[in-house]
């Protein structure tokens, strides 16, 4: 997993005169998992069908393994497709979906057998060669729509929100499965999803999105630990994301309170964002800590409590094992490496305090599906 | 109240049925004349085929109907293709287009025929050019929207993502429509093809204006045989179009709900 495979450069895209991707420049190792994380409209499904062939861009270039290929239609690239809702060929059964690229390449007859019959195997549905697949369930469908692509030994494969219709329990199993195949064959996947836990659990790398740009491209850790701006924080994980100034490297003011932090290279007295994760917030007794607030909301989630502490009228989110009751005033305490500071973005203000966070609370969890840049 | 809505259904298709059931029977009577019934006979039916006009007068009316709709149907999907494939306005602009001949009087669509071919005639130096190809192209011509209407629907219909996971599957463009499209919008060709089937059988208004002295059609020639005294034998054969008709439409039928139960075994979820 080291020489790139697949190189962007300077991608745009309009439709109907409106920007759906600016200037994207990336590139993709062989081998690699790959994830295009973003809401809705954010550009990532454009991009993937750019790479896929559906599309040409307005402007900028894709290359194959150093080859441009923007004008290389989808039947002749080396990539293929698992589309959002399988798009299965209902007037065939499920070895003839599977098999259906072979015969189109004019395989002989016995090579075909032998790699619809493996491929098979390899997404565990051995016997239901010959049953219809509108007979078949969601996670089954999903299956056939993998080793229908698996099946032609593509360089890439594209994935696009391929779990987005399947439950919660049949998900998680088949994000172990595709990590799995992928890994097992060695192949490049390039997936789609709005669902940060599921790029969080998958990918080598995460590229996140929004309105046509690259926020961010780094591993899991460092997408989640050092978010590049306002927006990455928040889209990744749950944080309170604070107005600070920088007072000297290492050293950051927030509420009037100075701390240390591990972040430097910032000008002196530079305003910066700051990114506090819920789950780093240490709550002592009211008199020990450095900041002390009124709790305001609990909510039970399982493993923690998601509590809301008003701090003199700006509110935080603090996830915790320990229940405190609303109305307790509890103290906090911030570690070192509890602060993450980041330079000012044009997100800095969209995501202010948690004021409202109780009302805007459902919205964040379910975000709309699917509906990303249907075009 | 229940009650009265059947009754009143009942009426409805009583008054839509009872001229063919008249003419059914007429067609099986003995007597002269249409006011008594004197006794069954197939006597109509006899002379009908032993008749050597009209049945050639049949075949010809078939013969079109089966060809302007074969072609009608090739034209008119390849057209719905083209018309899907379209964005936006100019998909319902051309929409519109196509549903304006379907509403313009067939009396006008016939005269502005003729002209055209009267005039292509004189262009051509053709002395009588009206005959069996001016009157295959204008059963086309009209034949032409039923297809397309019928078969937009089901593309529409059809996940986009089919034609896209054949092309990703190797197919180019014209192997992706014969292996994948046209298994979806098959119901929707059948149907169009079925519609233009029964308007060209049936068609006399714009026959009329178009055809020549060489090829007639049945219709047409009904016409003629109006104006005389009837014969019975025509009510034997006017049964008999009737019937192909059901049958067709009784087909037709069938095949839209076999297509609805397999739509819905597809989307289980």
């Amino acid at each position: 997993m080291s020489e790139s495979l697949i190189r962007l450069t300077e991608l745009s895209m309009l439709f109907d005169g409106e920007t759906v991707l600016d200037g994207l420049n990336l590139t993709i190792n062989d081998s690699e998992f790959l994830t295009l994380l973003g809401p809705s409209g954010c550009g990532k499904t454009t991009t993937l069908r750019i790479i896929g062939g559906f599309l040409s861009p307005t402007s900028g270039d894709v290359f194959f393994n150093g080859r441009r290929i923007n004008d290389v239609p989808p039947y002749k690239r080396q990539i293929n497709t698992v589309f959002q809702k399988y798009a299965l060929f209902p007037h065939l059964d499920v070895y003839e979906n599977v098999a259906f690229g072979l015969r189109v390449a004019k395989l002989p007859k016995e090579e075909i057998d032998k790699r619809v019959t493996e491929m098979l195997g390899i997404v565990s549905l051995s016997g239901f060669e010959h049953r219809a697949v509108t007979s078949l369930s969601g996670g089954q469908q999903q299956r056939v729509a993998i080793a229908r692509a698996l099946v032609n030994h593509p360089k890439v494969l594209l994935l696009d929100e391929p779990l987005g219709a399947l439950d919660l329990r049949l998900r998680k199993d088949m994000q172990n499965e595709l990590k799995r195949i992928q890994q097992a064959m060695g192949i490049t996947f390039i997936y789609v999803t709005h669902d940060q836990e599921e790029a969080l659990t998958m990918s080598d790398h995460i590229v996140v999105m929004d309105k046509g740009h690259i926020q961010q491209i780094g591993t899991p850790e460092d997408i989640y630990n050092e978010p590049e701006n306002a927006f990455v924080a928040d889209f990744i994980g749950e944080s309170n994301i604070l107005d600070g100034v920088m007072l000297a490297d290492y050293k950051v003011r927030i509420f009037g309170h100075s701390y240390v932090c591990l972040d430097s290279g910032f000008a002196k007295n530079e305003p910066v964002d700051v990114v506090i994760r819920p789950e780093d917030i240490d709550i002592v007794p009211a008199e020990a800590g450095v900041l002390t607030g009124t709790v305001t909301s609990v909510t039970f989630k399982g493993v923690h409590y998601d509590i809301i502490v008003d701090f003199g009228g700006f509110k935080w989110l603090i996830q915790t094992t320990d229940f405190q009751p609303v109305g307790a005033k509890i103290g906090i305490m911030l570690e070192p490496d509890a602060i993450h500071v980041m330079k000012k973005s044009v997100y800095s203000d969209s995501f202010g305090d948690y004021s409202s966070y109780s009302d805007e609370y459902d919205e964040l969890e379910d975000d709309p599906e699917g509906l990303c840049d249907e075009e | 109240m229940k009650k009265l809505g059947r009754v009143y259904t009942v009426v409805i298709y009583l008054f839509l049925y009872i001229p063919m059931i008249v003419l059914i029977v007429a067609s099986f009577n003995t007597g002269k004349d249409l006011t008594t019934f004197d006794g069954f006979t197939l006597q109509r039916y006899a002379e009908l085929f032993r008749d050597r006009t009209l049945l050639p007068l049949l075949g010809n009316s078939v013969l079109i109907a089966v060809l302007s709709s074969v072609i009608a149907t090739v034209l008119g999907t390849a057209a719905a293709l083209g018309i899907h494939s379209m964005r936006g306005r100019i998909r319902s602009v051309v929409m519109s287009v196509t549903t304006v001949p379907l509403m313009n009087p067939e009396i006008v669509t016939g005269v502005s025929l003729a002209l055209l071919f009267v005039f292509v005639g004189v262009v051509l130096k053709v002395n009588s050019i009206l005959g069996f190809v001016t009157l295959l192209i204008a059963h086309i011509t009209f034949n032409l929207p039923y297809v397309i209407l019928s078969v937009m629907p089901k593309l529409t219909q059809m996940d986009p993502h089919l034609r896209e996971a054949a092309l990703d599957l190797g197919c180019t463009p014209v192997q992706a429509f014969f292996k994948v499209v046209i298994h979806e919008i098959l119901p929707g060709i059948f149907s169009g093809a079925i519609m233009a089937f029964t308007m060209s059988l049936d068609d006399f208004v714009i026959s009329y204006f178009v055809y020549g002295p060489n090829f007639v059609t049945l219709p047409v020639e009904i016409y003629n045989y109006v104006k005389k005294p009837l014969q019975p034998k025509i009510y034997a054969l006017f049964t008999l179009l009737f019937l192909m008709i059901l049958s067709v439409m009784v087909l037709m039928n069938l095949m839209q709900m076999r297509d609805e139960k397999r739509r819905k075994l597809q989307r289980p979820e």
